[in-house]
């Protein structure tokens, strides 16, 4: 396989001139930070006073941790390190469950994030020729606007065509012979479910390469979606705290995904103790920006829980490879006792053939016991109008789940379309529990 | 002599059959046989239409989840013991009868019903040799 490279010095680095470079940009931040009353305040409580107190690496370790409540608590500018008139861009999110967190870049960052994207754009064997469709929602939701400049950067064709409206997405994937698509993979599975209705098989399309992310998925969601169009779909990782999309990408032998340590400083905790496992064990992810002046971030806990894996890659690049993200410290669902990641729900039903595109996860409580109800819209052309091979299928999901989560759930066949979809990030799981 | 059967996956959905029912009638489709077998979750409906191939690809363009299946439609006497008969000279010869269900309209002294057989050729040519009316394609478009 013909491997590129964006920056190759920087890819290929040994790993003490990483972590040398690692150490330089971290002592920065701490000077950097030490200008904010927030983190001034946090560093003087740990005898942190200025950059000369961190030595190596391992004194990463007396800084504090950072949580997404300190982004909420400091909102809107407390954390911003710089005059807003050297800001050229802000993100934020949602806010749906509180206040939002909002993220600042200055010219120079917004650089450095566009030429990690940039990187980890090639690193899946993207180049100047390929035409790229964004159907990442644009605006304050950093997925859309990242990738849109990475892409820009490469030298690509960049169709900045947003989330929605499936129709014209299918016609515009054939009018400009899209090859790379951005999408969250929930999307892409819907749009397969309407692709006959467009008149359109997946062979009519000339999509080669698809990056996936925005939302958790499994191993077997990509290797479906991968099955249904014939293409190489790519796990990437990023989140608004840590600039965006673009913090680890998976290279063309897609065995996890190159966290771009230049960039980052990655460490792997227990989430109950805070104590650092070594690579190879499961934990939360910990993540500290070394490239964003304009709004420094040390010791950020995602509660996304994955491992490392610090083998060579075959691909030649030295940076350590992140496991897809196995699930949130905050999305275990707790059904009559038993932990359930909706992950775990995902891995099963993806892997057999007859469902379809889409499902959902739904609690409901019957007296003091939780009823797990998981829905799945049946594939057409699996669909033999035999009813017994129905209710055999019925069964074999719901065999399959009891033997993977150890509840026994309730098993629902729907047609094709009619469970909820989304068009940007899916809701795969309705907990009514609460409200009951 | 086989005859294509539709079927279609419907989930318990309130209007859903109606809506399935109205597509065919706009598009000037005749249902001529149904039967629905059900579960409390779904339900598969069955039926023979006059324009099969026009139905499957309706159902196709409006994203409904349908098969075709070859079946076997045939006149069976309309007197006590009829059905009866014809089912044990079937049996005799190896052949089993999935599911069966009749015509909506009657045509002749005979009742047309169709059968869904695990050997569905076998099976039309016994009921020929034994003197029943297999009906083919042409024969329900002109029901």
């Amino acid at each position: 396989m013909e491997i590129t490279y964006w920056n190759k010095n920087i890819e290929t680095m040994d790993r003490p001139a990483i972590e040398a470079l690692q150490l330089q940009r971290l002592r920065e931040l701490v000077d950097q930070s030490l200008k904010m009353d927030f983190y001034k305040n946090r560093l003087l409580r740990v005898g942190i006073t200025s950059s000369e107190d961190i030595q190596s690496l391992d004194d990463l370790r007396r800084l504090p941790f950072n949580v997404k409540d300190d982004l909420r608590q400091n909102f809107p500018t407390g954390l911003l390190a710089v005059d807003m008139r050297d800001v050229v861009r802000v993100h934020s999110s949602s806010g749906t469950t509180g206040i939002p967190t909002v993220i600042y870049f200055s010219r120079q960052d917004m650089d450095n994030w566009t030429d990690l994207l940039a990187r980890s754009i090639v690193a899946t064997g993207c180049c100047q020729d390929d035409v790229f469709q964004n159907m990442m929602t644009y605006g304050l939701f950093t997925g859309g606007l990242g990738l849109h400049y990475g892409a820009e950067r490469v030298g690509m064709t960049v169709i900045p065509v947003g989330g929605g409206n499936t129709q014209r997405q299918v016609q515009i994937m054939k009018d400009f012979k899209t090859t790379v698509l951005h999408v969250t993979p929930s999307y892409l599975l819907h749009i397969h479910s309407k692709l006959e209705s467009f008149e359109t098989r997946p062979e009519d399309l000339y999509i080669q390469r698809v990056f996936l992310g925005a939302e958790p998925y499994s191993e077997n969601t990509r290797l479906k979606l991968e099955d249904l169009y014939g293409i190489d779909a790519y796990n990437s990782y990023g989140l608004s705290e840590m600039n965006g999309p673009g913090v680890a990408f998976e290279c063309v032998y897609k065995q996890g995904m190159h966290v771009w340590e230049d960039a980052y400083i990655l460490e792997i905790i227990d989430p109950e103790t805070g104590e650092i496992l070594p690579d190879g064990e499961q934990g939360e992810v910990v993540l500290t920006n070394l490239v964003r002046s304009a709004m420094p971030l040390f010791r950020y806990r995602t509660r996304d829980l994955a491992y490392v894996n610090s083998e060579p890659c075959r691909c030649g690049r030295t940076h350590r490879r992140l496991s897809r993200i196995q699930g949130r410290t905050d999305d275990m669902l707790i059904i009559n006792g038993v932990n359930v990641f909706p992950s775990q729900i995902e891995e099963v039903i993806m892997a057999i053939p007859e469902v379809g595109t889409n499902y959902l996860i739904h609690l409901t409580k019957i007296g003091s016991l939780d009823k797990l109800a998981v829905k799945v819209e049946i594939y057409s052309k699996l669909f033999t109008g035999d009813m017994s091979a129905l209710d055999g299928l019925k069964a074999k999901i719901k065999e399959k789940l009891r033997a993977s989560i150890t509840i026994n759930p309730v098993i629902e066949l729907h047609e094709p379309g009619a469970l909820p979809h989304s068009e940007g990030k899916a809701k795969r799981v309705l907990d009514e529990r609460e409200q009951l | 002599m086989k005859i294509t059967q539709i079927s279609v996956f419907l989930e318990n959905r309130k209007g859903r059959l109606s809506q399935v029912c109205s597509m065919l009638g706009q598009a000037g489709i005749n249902i001529r046989a149904l039967t629905i077998a059900e579960t409390e979750s779904f339900g598969v409906l069955r039926m023979v239409v006059d324009k099969p191939s026009e139905a499957a690809d309706l159902f196709r363009k409006n994203g409904i989840t349908a098969n075709q299946t070859a079946v076997v439609a045939a006149e069976v006497p309309d007197k006590p013991g009829g059905l009866a008969e014809v089912l044990k000279t079937l049996s005799d010869s190896d052949v089993n009868v999935e599911y069966m269900y009749g015509f909506v309209e009657k045509h002749s002294e005979n009742a047309l019903l169709v059968f869904r057989f695990d050997n569905p050729e076998l099976a039309a040519r016994i009921l020929r040799e034994n003197g029943l009316k297999v009906i083919d394609e042409k024969g329900i478009q002109g029901l």
